[in-house]
């Protein structure tokens, strides 16, 4: 019932030459996304990552279990010293996301364009 | 005297995982229906999908013989829904969730439906039901809020 959760890998460059390593996301975010989400993030490669970027720009429906895998996923990446921001979330999540608190964790930005410029 | 329509609009879901959506789609129908700007049907949607979801896993716990109802009761200015399970309802309320507890592994990262659901709509009460059993959430929200 819930749509399978994708994710993919992109590595980018920013405006200012840091490199940038984006999971994107695709489908529902929910308790059966931990693979996608949590699976994707843990087999990036180790050590060499410092920002990633989250893309949520095909992402519909997040729900509080998708939002506890975001959570672990900044969890473990403060564990292992990166940076982590996000993108394409709707007005709608970027209100829930400001709620709990993942703000504090996770800057947020509008597009891709905005994100890429600010790291 | 003038007299004061509801319409009511019920939905029945299986207790298994993803059927909240059936829920969201069904509120989120009624309520543009209604009048409500989209930002509120939002915020409904994700009061209704965790609202079911806690009755299908802690109120009906994922027993699929067990059913969710759904009531929707549209009245002039405001859209109640109820969300009934055969659980023994909420012993207790759900501190707001902690994120810096969270990050630092001192509180689970799960937890956050019940402060969803009170964050986004006008009402929320949880009712324990006689004998453990029909407990409900009821929720509210209003047209005029921001009016």
């Amino acid at each position: 019932m819930q749509s399978e959760t994708k994710s993919r890998v992109d590595q980018l460059t920013s405006p200012a030459g840091h490199a940038v390593t984006v999971l994107r996301f695709e489908g529902d975010i929910a308790s059966t996304s931990k693979e996608a989400v949590l699976g994707a993030y843990q087999a990036l490669p180790k050590g060499t990552i410092k920002q990633v970027l989250l893309d949520f720009t095909k992402v519909d429906y997040i729900n509080s279990s998708g939002i506890a895998l975001v959570i672990q996923l900044l969890m473990e990446a403060a564990n292992a010293g990166q940076k982590v921001y996000a993108f394409g979330l709707s007005a709608h999540f970027t209100k829930v996301f400001t709620m709990v608190g993942i703000t504090k964790y996770a800057g947020l930005f509008p597009g891709q364009t905005e994100a890429l410029a600010a790291l | 005297m003038s007299e004061i329509k509801t319409t009511t609009v019920e939905v029945r879901l299986p207790s298994r995982m993803g059927f909240e959506k059936v829920a969201m789609s069904t509120a989120s129908a009624v309520a543009k229906l209604m009048g409500f700007p989209e930002d509120r049907v939002e915020d409904l949607k994700t009061a209704v999908a965790e609202a079911c979801i806690n009755a299908i896993e802690h109120g009906n716990r994922l027993n699929e013989k067990l059913s969710v109802g759904v009531v929707l009761s549209a009245g002039v200015d405001s859209l109640e829904v109820k969300v009934i399970d055969d659980g023994k309802g909420m012993s207790k309320k759900q501190a707001k969730p902690d994120i810096d507890r969270k990050m630092h592994g001192e509180e689970d990262p799960r937890g956050m439906g019940m402060f969803l659901i009170q964050a986004l709509v006008d009402e929320a009460e949880w009712v324990a039901g006689s004998e453990g059993r029909a407990s409900y959430v009821r929720l509210v929200i209003r047209l005029d809020k921001d009016a």
